[in-house]
């Protein structure tokens, strides 16, 4: 059973005007590796995300050669917000067919002020461009639509999900948001930027990354932390482009959690953190129903009666920011130093078993994990 | 606001999905029918990806279809369409099976609104958009 020995994480910022990616990625990892007590020769292990801005190919080689490591194993993963939670998985498979020992996976961004504009010539850029529809808002706004729609569900439960990553941002310094809570009001009163999506139930975008190392058990015994074992995973792929998703109420999650959860012999409810993916509000009331916290439509009455303090401690991304691809491995860093009881502001009494979700695109790359601690 | 007028990207068309975009331009709307599993396919591709049959033929399609989602864009992704804010974008159910994202030519959207095609100068371009079906 592979274990997460190393976390590190930088601090949001709206813009990086001057860094790279490849510095940023330093930085990070160098936070891991501290973490964990390594010496950089310690790793033997590689993954990276695709969207390293100076460096479009030879990814892994290229961070492999900055950072000095000369890894076993490399490779790129590809997942959109599921990357980090996707390298997890694949870290601990890696290190099962004995490929490698200790798997160092980090994702990192930076952000100009005019970020550029993509050089897409997929059929997403060929058959939903044209007809108005470029960019995330969009497609999500129409999610939340049909959810409306089908179910009767009100924009005030979907703003309960912002203020409560609003709330819980400020008990962390970190998050973008630190220092500006919003309630259900305000959050109704942000603009509509596509209805009936209002801003403060869209992200942030943020330079910042986020990297965990994965170890064998073994090899975690040896590290000074408390040990988090990866204790279930699963995954689903299942369109890039919303047009052609097989639902829009229900996502490739809901396979990917059942999957996760059923590998690690866990039930639903047994989970004491809810480390939940939170590109926008409705992916969190999707992933409430599809994780079957709540029945379809549901998650309304579901968040009135719950602890919004163990769904996503940290402030979700809503709450922290959306450091791109990185965005996703918050959602584990948060996860693990929860399990490692580290947290003294925000710390979840008890937590010893947390579930992550990782989506990706609109709701089609779907990972779910399933992690365990000592308490 | 006259869509004709918006600076916008178009279509990024390849020999294989032309046929699509010079029908919607002569005001036909057509697509992928399978030769072997007989479901029709959107948007057009190199094979079925229902049972991977090669064997897909142009067919004119009905250009009926249903609501299933949209959006109303108060700001757009793309800075070409402002102008045109707020403006509504859906993905319809085409009567054949298949579904799309489109322009929605509709003042009070609603699920499972009966549509038609319309076809509608788009900056440069005639493309597929869908009205209420009349």
């Amino acid at each position: 059973m592979a274990a997460i020995i190393g976390i590190g994480e930088l601090r949001p910022v709206r813009s990086s005007t001057g860094a790279t990616t490849l510095g940023m990625i330093a930085d990070v990892a160098r936070l891991a590796l501290a973490d964990a007590g390594l010496e950089p020769g310690a790793i033997d292990g590689l993954l990276v995300g695709p969207q390293v801005g100076e460096t479009p190919q030879h990814v892994p080689a290229t961070v492999a050669e900055y950072l000095g490591l000369r890894p076993d194993m490399a490779n790129v993963v590809d997942l959109g917000g599921a990357s980090g939670a996707g390298m997890v998985w694949r870290a601990a498979a890696a290190i099962e067919a004995g490929m490698c020992e200790m798997v160092l996976c980090v994702l990192a961004n930076t952000r100009e002020a005019e970020p550029l504009r993509s050089p897409n010539r997929n059929p997403i850029r060929e058959f939903d461009v044209p007809f108005g529809a470029s960019g995330a808002n969009a497609t999500y706004a129409m999610i939340k639509q049909r959810h409306m729609a089908e179910y009767g569900s009100l924009d005030a439960d979907f703003a309960l999900i912002a203020a409560a990553a609003r709330d819980n941002a400020q008990r962390n310094p970190e998050a973008i948001f630190f220092g500006q809570p919003a309630g259900v009001a305000e959050v109704l009163a942000s603009p509509l930027i596509a209805s009936p999506l209002h801003l403060f139930e869209i992200v942030m975008p943020v330079a910042g990354g986020a990297a965990v190392i994965v170890a064998s058990a073994a090899a975690a015994k040896r590290v000074p932390q408390p040990v988090v074992h990866l204790l279930g995973a699963g995954e689903k792929v299942t369109h890039r482009a919303l047009s052609q998703a097989l639902s829009l109420t229900s996502g490739p999650l809901k396979p990917a959690i059942a999957r996760a959860l059923g590998r690690a012999g866990v039930g639903i409810g047994e989970i004491d953190v809810l480390s939940l993916y939170d590109c926008y509000s409705i992916m969190v009331a999707t992933t409430l129903e599809d994780a079957g916290l709540a029945p379809p439509g549901q998650f309304g009455a579901w968040l009135r009666d719950a602890d919004l303090r163990r769904l996503n401690p940290h402030g979700g991304q809503l709450g922290f920011g959306q450091p791109d691809l990185a965005g996703g491995m918050t959602h584990i860093v948060e996860a693990v130093r929860q399990l490692r009881s580290t947290t003294p502001m925000r710390q979840i009494d008890k937590a010893r078993l947390a579930l992550i979700t990782g989506n990706g695109a609109t709701m089609s790359e779907a990972t779910a994990l399933v992690l365990g601690g000592a308490a | 606001m006259n869509l004709a007028e918006l600076k916008v990207p178009g279509p990024t068309r390849t020999a294989l999905t032309a046929p699509f975009w010079a029908a919607a331009a002569e005001g036909r709307f057509t697509l992928q029918h399978c030769a072997d599993c007989a479901r029709w396919v959107f948007y057009p591709r190199q094979l079925c990806p229902h049972c991977w049959s090669p064997r897909l033929q142009w067919r004119d399609a009905s250009g009926r279809a249903q609501l299933e989602t949209w959006s109303v864009i108060h700001r757009p992704g793309h800075p070409g369409w402002a102008p045109a804010a707020p403006y509504a974008i859906g993905i319809v159910r085409l009567s054949e099976g298949p579904t799309m994202l489109s322009h929605i030519l509709a003042a009070e959207p609603r699920l499972h609104l009966p549509l038609q095609v319309r076809f509608t100068q788009v900056g440069a371009e005639v493309l597929p958009c869908f009205e209420p079906l009349t």
